[in-house]
C-alpha cells in the first residue's frame, strides 16, 4: 500500500515542476492506478489532475494529447478514431475495463515506458514526439531507449497526421489481462513501420523485417518470408505469461494477422 | 485535509488523509453499498461516477475528488432497481455482490451510447467480473433492458 505525508494538486504545470525540482522526496500523480499497486512511501505527492494537461487538440498537421488524458478520452476521441484505422483506441480497448480506462493516463504511461504498455507499442509506428516541459520535444522512439535525463514531466505527446494505415494486434489469455506480446504495424506507400512490445521487455521496432517489406507486394511467400525474420530478429524473454519460444511463435501469428489486414485496407482504398 | 464533494447531489466536506482511497471515504461515511473486492483495480465492484465517468474508487485517491461531482449506486436507486429486475429474471443476480458495480457500468454505458451493439456492451462491461453467473445471461439482461429503455423513447 502507498502512503502519502502531503499532498498538492498545483494549477499549472509551471507550479508542479517548480515542486517536483525543490522537493527530493517527492512523486508525480498521473491517474495513480499503477503507484496504487506498489508500496511506495511519498512524501510529497504532486497531483496533476488540476494543471490543465487534459486535453486532445487536433492541429493541421499533428494531434497533440496533454499528458493527463486518460485512455478512456482518447477511446471516445472522434478526431483520433478517424485516423491510423483506430489504431490507438484499438492498442487500449483491451486494458481491464472502461472504468480503469477513464483513469490511467498517456503521461504515466509513456513516462514510465514499460515493457508491456500496449499503447507504446502502437505509438512507435507512428511519427511520435513526447514533450517535456523542461527538455522540450524529443523522439518517442529516442525517448524510449534514453529516458529522462532529469527529473522531467511529461507535458504531452504529439503524433503527425501521416495517413499511414495501421493495425495492432495483441495476444491475451483473457481480455483484460496483460498481453503476452503485442505488435503494431503501420504502412504507407509501400513502407512499413513494426514494432514488438511486452516481449516482455519493452517495445522496439523491428527494423530487418521493415527493410525486408519495402515495396514489397505481400505474396503468401512474403508474409511467411517476413514472419521468419521478425522472429528472428526480435529479441523475447520468458516470464509467468509465456516462454520465450512460444512469444517467438505468437509474433510470427501476430505479424501475419497485421499484414492482412492491412493489406486488406489497401486493396480496398486501390478499388 | 478536507475535501468537498457534490455526492449523490448533496454537497459534502469529508476530512481525509492525503493517502486515503475514495472507496475507504466512501464505505466509511455511509455509502455501504460501493462494494471492495480486490482494491487493486481488477474486479469493477467498486465502480461509481466521478463527474459523470465510470471509475474504480478503489485506484481513485480520495484527494483527487475534491470539487467533483459524485455518483453512488445510492443515488440512482430506482434505475438500480430496474436494471437489478433484469438481471434477476435472467438469473444472473446470484450472490449479488458484483451487481451494483455492473449497474454502475450499465448506466455509464447507456450514457455513452443509446443504442449499443453486443460486442459495445461486452466491451463496457468487460471491466466487471462475476464469479457466480456466465456473462452470457448478463448480456441478455442489458439488451432486454436497452430495448425498453429504446421503445419508451419511440
Ligand atoms: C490493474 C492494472 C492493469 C493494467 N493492465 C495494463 C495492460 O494490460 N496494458 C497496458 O498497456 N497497461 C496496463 N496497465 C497500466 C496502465 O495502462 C497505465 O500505463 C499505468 O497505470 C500508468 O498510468 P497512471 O496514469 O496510472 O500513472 P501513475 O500511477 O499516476 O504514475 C506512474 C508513474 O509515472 C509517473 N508520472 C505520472 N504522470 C507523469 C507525467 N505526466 N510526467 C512524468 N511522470 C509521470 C509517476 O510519478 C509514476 O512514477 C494496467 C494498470 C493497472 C493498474
Ligand atoms: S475493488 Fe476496485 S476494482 Fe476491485
Ligand atoms: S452474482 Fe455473485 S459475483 Fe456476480
Amino acid at each position: 500500500m502507498i502512503s502519502i505525508k502531503e499532498y498538492i494538486a498545483p494549477k499549472s504545470i509551471e507550479e508542479a515542476y517548480n515542486l517536483l525540482v525543490s522537493n527530493k522526496g517527492c512523486t508525480l500523480i498521473g491517474g495513480g492506478a499503477f503507484l496504487r499497486m506498489g508500496a511506495k512511501s511519498i512524501s510529497l505527492a504532486i497531483d496533476l489532475s488540476k494543471a490543465g494537461l487534459s486535453y486532445v487538440e487536433e492541429k493541421e498537421e499533428t494531434f497533440e494529447i496533454g499528458a493527463m488524458t486518460t485512455f478512456g478520452d482518447i477511446e471516445r476521441h472522434k478526431g483520433l478514431n478517424k485516423v491510423f484505422n483506430n489504431l490507438l483506441a484499438r492498442s487500449v480497448g483491451d486494458i481491464v475495463g472502461v472504468q480503469l480506462r477513464n483513469l490511467v493516463t498517456v503521461g504515466g504511461t509513456v513516462y514510465s515506458r514499460y515493457g508491456f504498455s500496449d499503447p507504446i507499442t502502437a505509438l512507435l509506428v507512428l511519427e511520435t514526439d513526447v514533450k517535456l516541459y523542461k527538455q522540450g520535444i524529443i523522439p518517442l522512439r529516442d525517448f524510449l531507449i534514453k529516458g529522462s535525463k532529469e527529473r522531467d514531466i511529461l507535458e504531452a505527446i504529439i503524433i503527425k497526421k501521416t495517413g499511414r494505415i495501421a493495425s495492432f494486434q495483441s495476444m491475451r489469455n483473457s481480455k483484460g489481462d496483460y498481453a503476452i506480446l503485442n505488435l503494431a504495424l503501420s504502412m504507407k506507400d509501400g513502407s512499413y513501420s513494426i514494432a514488438v512490445g511486452a516481449r516482455p521487455n519493452r517495445g522496439i521496432l523491428a527494423t530487418k523485417t521493415m527493410d525486408f517489406l519495402k515495396g514489397k507486394e505481400l505474396s503468401k511467400e512474403v508474409l511467411t518470408e517476413a514472419t521468419d525474420i521478425i522472429a528472428e530478429e526480435i529479441i523475447f524473454g520468458s516470464n509467468t505469461r509465456g516462454s520465450e519460444a512460444y512469444r517467438r511463435q505468437i509474433c510470427k501469428v501476430l505479424l501475419k494477422r497485421a499484414l492482412e489486414e492491412v493489406k486488406g485496407y489497401d486493396n480496398k482504398s486501390e478499388d | 485535509m478536507t475535501i468537498k464533494v457534490k455526492i449523490n447531489g448533496v454537497t459534502k466536506s469529508f476530512e481525509i488523509q492525503p493517502d486515503d482511497f475514495l472507496i475507504d471515504v466512501l464505505r466509511s461515511n455511509g455509502y455501504l453499498a460501493v462494494k471492495q473486492g480486490c482494491d487493486t483495480g481488477t474486479c469493477g465492484v467498486c465502480t461509481i461516477h466521478l463527474d459523470g465517468k465510470a471509475v474504480l474508487s478503489c485506484v481513485v485517491l480520495a484527494a483527487k475528488a475534491d470539487g467533483c461531482e459524485i455518483t453512488t449506486i445510492e443515488g440512482v436507486q430506482s434505475e438500480a432497481e430496474r436494471i437489478g429486475n433484469y438481471l434477476i429474471s435472467e438469473g444472473v443476480d446470484q450472490c449479488g455482490y458484483c451487481s451494483s458495480g455492473t449497474i454502475m457500468s450499465i448506466l455509464y454505458l447507456e450514457r455513452c451510447i443509446k443504442e449499443p451493439t453486443d460486442e459495445e456492451i461486452l466491451h463496457y462491461l468487460n471491466g466487471n467480473l462475476c464469479r457466480c453467473t456466465g456473462y452470457s445471461g448478463q448480456l441478455r439482461a442489458i439488451k432486454r433492458y436497452m430495448e425498453a429503455k429504446k421503445n419508451e423513447r419511440g
